[in-house]
């Protein structure tokens, strides 16, 4: 490939410029690579070492214990059980109500989330007016401690103290209406969060294609549904993902507001009455268990049935 | 201020791609050298391997008499010019252009006086404690020069600078740099993908393909004596036509035009050719003449079919497509794809500049002159230049 | 741009002012709750008829409450250190380097912050009391700084992903060493991203009540979360509303400060690790 033609006596030559020049790159090459893996997993070891051992190992220990009899009422009757603890929760329907209440709630609050927190997402991305003050206002909710948030519903509920209490009843006595003011608590808490990572994506949408939409004929409404929300649908889907898990997870708003009384007790809140209260880890451990599986069973619908990517799933891939 | 010598450089990557081979240059001191290519053919490899920021795999990289292959960039004393212009985001003009001479440790005094000269020179005066953020893209780009020219280096090295810039300002910049370069003397290494930037600005332009320097000259030796095709092709603006031909005994060469009798300078440059053998024939626009216009110069003329005329008011661009295949080369089709063009219509279409006086007409019929003694010729299978003894 | 006409604007400033209200209402409530004396307490009003500053005097008067707020303090600031310096290493490695294993780390990372905290409360519980941790400080710290570093290492590497990094470059050209590159450029473009990373995960810590709850017993270590759900009033029939309310009021000014500070921050750090879509 040289501007002159090579005569055949050279060739041989070149060949072996070429085999020793490859050599000298490859040889630079691995050494500049070695020094890098080597740094590379001394800048990520603390970070790995720290979660595997406060995630890995307890979840190992958990799943130890959720086979064995271990009541910490009675040490001395500790021994293997199998699946005992398991056939234990199963067939309870405290676990069961809580499975149920639980879903519930994420389910309704998912979407009331979903839907308010578009809007909200909306209203940030596209206020003429004051929108720093919409959104440093909108960040309130998102930042503030979910148990204080709690207690301020929890009095306003409150028969006599709250304003939002109905003269001479208590709502968070009976069970729907518990299981409202979770939801509203629930709700109020991350529709920031949602509408954050909602405009995210809006901010990707080009504002020209809206514009070609509506030059083509398409309404508000239509460029809604029929632009932005294709556009936008891998940041719904990650959303909605983070969320459902989250709510899945529910414990501080019920602990505060119902202490899981009148059936409102979310898995994570038998589980915590289990173990802390009734100090049968056994039997939370199990439940710990089941809740990890459940998580994983979500987090895998999600990925298969709607191709939601997960965040840094391709790190670096796309710049 | 310095020399600066390629010996044999060679660069190779690790997989065994070749991105620059057998590279010798020897740049005198005060040379402004274009760097010119189509991208990937290895002008930025190279460039990159002279500052330093890319190793050398075989050969020496001579700078002042110095062999400076395992120094580090900063030690060789050469600044560059990025092409995205590298501006630090968090210092102002003045920091910017003052960091070199804060790094060689100058006090705060002699800094302020340098970055105040070059800012003079530049016309950055008043924008010196803006941030980059806040300044246009010709500011930016003459912030990223003046912090290059500050320390007075070696060598100026300088990534396809005005790249970034729209049409109307990079042509104003261009005669900038001429001027600065000029004025200083500094020993300048340039490279672009633009030809009219490589025509306008060097002293000396080195034209590369896929790694190997195709042909080292002044810009107007380049024009007119390219060595083969692809610097034919690639020199000149609207491009070179080229056509299929067949060049017969007695000097005389068939195409698409017609025949065409070659000039006596041209047929001694053949002599040792014997017989017929297929060429490609290379005419630039501006050796098209309308025949009206010319008079009885020698030369050989055709009928066009006229498709588009453009009137520039210096002169008359006119587009036509003859019959026939077009001159087909690996060299060609790489051209064709760095200028994006991949339209294969039928026939052949060829561009021709003719004088503003030309009555030619859009879809009519013209007769056509061309300079005979200014064509080229090209070996269809090697694309060498028959006519320029190497 | 249109110019915007009167109308509209109004209207935007209605919309505006609901979302004002939706953010603030129960905040203010509390505030008011916080601020009511004893006799008014009840009477079910948002708006206090006699302010007054007794809850505050109360729980500053109150050992607990006070030892309470100063873990908290303590424990969420050396646990974002903490998790900022391990993050940061970690992200500047997924961000810039090549090396075996990268996308294992990010898939614990992600598990990590997917994973059910419930299901960590008894093998924690067991290994802390164990070891000696519970109801430590470090007995917090650690679940922490766990829970944290996913977030930080999403956030940390997408904001390392965006610095131009060609940079380094340009400054190995001015003459600059490895180090003064490193000092002189990155660091300040790196900054405000690690800064706006360290206030997320301050929030996050701070918000933790979970952990707080199930792994510690006394005042030693509880933080406030924790210990306002153990508050009780002077005597046993006096409900301690005022109090929390006040508490809850205490822990929420720092959060609504950083929020009015670094509202564009806080915004791009959220947005910024999460949608690549």
């Amino acid at each position: 490939m040289t501007a002159t033609p090579t005569p055949a006596a050279a060739e041989s030559a070149d060949l072996q410029i070429e085999e020793e020049t490859t050599a000298i790159a490859r040889k630079r090459h691995n050494e500049a690579k070695a020094a890098e893996r080597k740094l590379g997993l001394l800048l990520v070891s603390p970070a790995v070492v720290i979660m595997l051992a406060v995630t890995a190992y307890p979840v190992l220990y958990a799943i130890w214990l959720s086979l064995n009899k271990a009541d910490l009422r009675r040490p001395n009757d500790n021994h293997f059980i199998w699946f005992s603890n398991y056939v234990t929760v199963l067939s309870s329907p405290i676990w069961w109500t809580a499975f149920g209440v639980t879903a519930l709630i994420t389910v309704v609050s998912a979407a009331f989330e979903l839907a308010l927190g578009m809007i909200l997402a909306i209203i940030m991305h596209r206020t003429i007016v004051g929108r720093g003050l919409v959104r440093t206002s909108a960040l309130v909710p998102y930042a503030i401690v979910t148990v204080v948030a709690a207690f301020s519903w929890r009095f306003a509920w409150t028969q006599d103290l709250g304003w939002l209490a109905p003269k001479g009843s208590a709502p968070l006595t009976s069970f729907w209406p518990s299981i409202g003011i979770i939801i509203l608590a629930e709700i109020w808490k991350t529709i920031p969060f949602m509408a954050l990572l909602l405009m995210a994506g809006l901010a990707l949408v080009p504002e020209d294609l809206l514009k070609a939409a509506s030059m083509d004929g398409a309404s508000a409404w239509k460029r809604f549904w029929m632009v932005t929300v294709p556009l936008i649908k891998p940041a719904i889907l990650v959303a909605l993902l983070f969320r459902t898990l989250d709510a899945f997870r529910i414990f501080d708003n019920i602990f505060i507001l119902t202490s899981g009384s009148n059936n409102t007790s979310s898995v994570s809140m038998v589980t915590y009455s289990n173990l802390i209260r009734g100090l049968n880890l056994g039997i939370g451990s199990a439940m710990s268990v089941l809740i990890f599986i459940t998580t994983g069973i979500i987090a895998f619908a999600f990925i298969k049935l709607f191709g939601a990517a997960a965040p840094g799933a391709d790190p670096g891939g796309r710049r | 201020m310095a020399e600066i010598v390629l010996e044999h450089v060679v660069k190779r990557y690790p997989d065994g791609a070749l991105a620059v081979d057998d590279f010798n240059l020897d740049i005198a001191d005060g040379e402004f050298i274009i760097l010119v290519g189509p991208s990937g053919c290895g002008k930025s490899t190279t460039l990159n391997m002279v500052a330093g920021l890319e190793d050398i795999t075989a050969g020496k990289l001579i700078i002042d008499g110095q062999v400076v292959n395992d120094k580090a960039p900063k030690d060789r004393d050469i600044a560059m010019v990025f092409q995205s212009y590298a501006l630090y985001p968090h210092m102002t003009v003045r920091e910017n252009m003052g960091f070199p001479l804060r790094l060689a440790g100058m006090d705060k005094q002699t800094i302020r006086q340098k970055v105040d000269e070059a800012a003079e020179l530049l016309e950055l005066t008043q924008h010196l404690d803006r941030k980059p953020a806040n300044l246009s893209g010709g500011q930016r780009q003459r912030v990223a020069m003046g912090r290059a020219i500050v320390r007075q280096p070696k060598a100026f090295l300088m990534d396809e600078p005005l790249s970034n810039l729209d049409a109307k300002l990079r042509v104003q910049m261009r005669t900038q740099i001429s001027r600065i370069q000029k004025s200083l003397g500094t020993t300048t290494l340039y490279v672009t993908h633009d030809q009219t930037e490589a025509m306008t600005l060097g002293d000396r332009v080195v034209v590369m393909r896929a790694g190997v320097v195709q042909q080292v000259g002044t810009p107007a030796h380049l024009y007119a004596h390219p060595s083969n095709l692809f610097v034919a092709g690639f020199i000149g603006s609207p491009s070179m036509n080229f056509l299929p031909g067949q060049l017969k005994g007695g000097g005389t060469v068939v195409t698409a035009l017609g025949e065409a009798q070659l000039p006596d300078r041209s047929r001694r440059a053949l002599d040792g050719a014997s017989g017929d053998r297929e060429v490609i024939v290379g005419i630039r626009p501006e050796h098209f003449e309308d025949a009206s216009v010319v008079g009885d110069k020698p030369g050989a003329t055709f009928d066009a079919p006229i498709d588009i005329v453009e009137a520039m008011g210096s002169d008359v661009y006119a587009y036509f497509t003859v019959k026939g295949e077009g001159a087909s080369s690996a060299e060609l089709d790489e051209l064709a794809k760095d200028t994006g063009n991949d339209l294969h219509g039928t026939g052949l279409s060829i561009t021709a500049r003719l004088d503003a006086a030309s009555g030619v007409r859009r879809n009519s019929t013209a007769k056509l002159w061309y300079d005979t003694a200014k064509l080229h010729l090209f070996d269809a299978s090697t694309g060498k230049n028959l006519l320029e003894a190497n | 741009m249109q110019p915007a006409t009167t109308n509209r604007k109004l209207m935007w400033w209605g919309i505006n002012i609901l979302v004002l209200l939706y953010a603030f209402v129960p905040v203010f409530w509390l505030l008011s709750l916080s601020l009511k004396n004893a006799e008014t307490l009840n009477d079910g009003n948002y708006f206090p008829t006699h302010p007054t500053g007794a809850s505050y005097q109360a729980i500053f008067q109150n050992d607990d409450f006070v030892r309470s707020l100063i873990n908290s303090i303590g424990i969420c600031l050396i646990s974002t250190l903490v998790a900022i310096v391990i993050g940061t290493m970690c992200a500047y490695a997924i961000a810039r380097l090549q090396f075996p294993g990268k996308a294992a780390i990010l898939a614990m990372a992600l598990l990590v912050s997917m994973f059910p905290q419930i299901a960590l409360v008894t093998p924690l519980f067991k290994i802390e009391t164990a070891i000696g941790l519970f109801d430590t400080w470090p007995g917090l710290i650690i679940p922490y700084i766990t829970f944290a570093l996913p977030l930080a290492i999403y956030t940390l590497s997408a904001f390392f992903r965006e610095i131009p990094w060609d940079l380094e470059k340009a400054a190995k050209m001015d003459g600059a060493t490895p180090y003064q590159a490193f000092r002189q450029v990155i660091t300040p473009l790196a900054m405000p991203g690690v800064f706006t990373t360290a206030i997320l995960v301050f929030i996050a810590c701070w918000n933790d009540f979970l952990f707080a709850l199930s792994l510690t017993s006394t005042s030693n270590a509880r933080t406030v979360p924790a210990a306002m759900s153990y508050f009780t009033g002077a005597t046993t029939f006096e409900k301690p509303t005022g109090p929390i309310a006040a508490a809850a009021i205490v822990i929420t000014i720092p959060i609504v400060l950083f929020v009015l500070v670094f509202q564009r921050r806080i915004v791009a750090g959220l947005t910024s690790g999460a949608v690549k879509g």
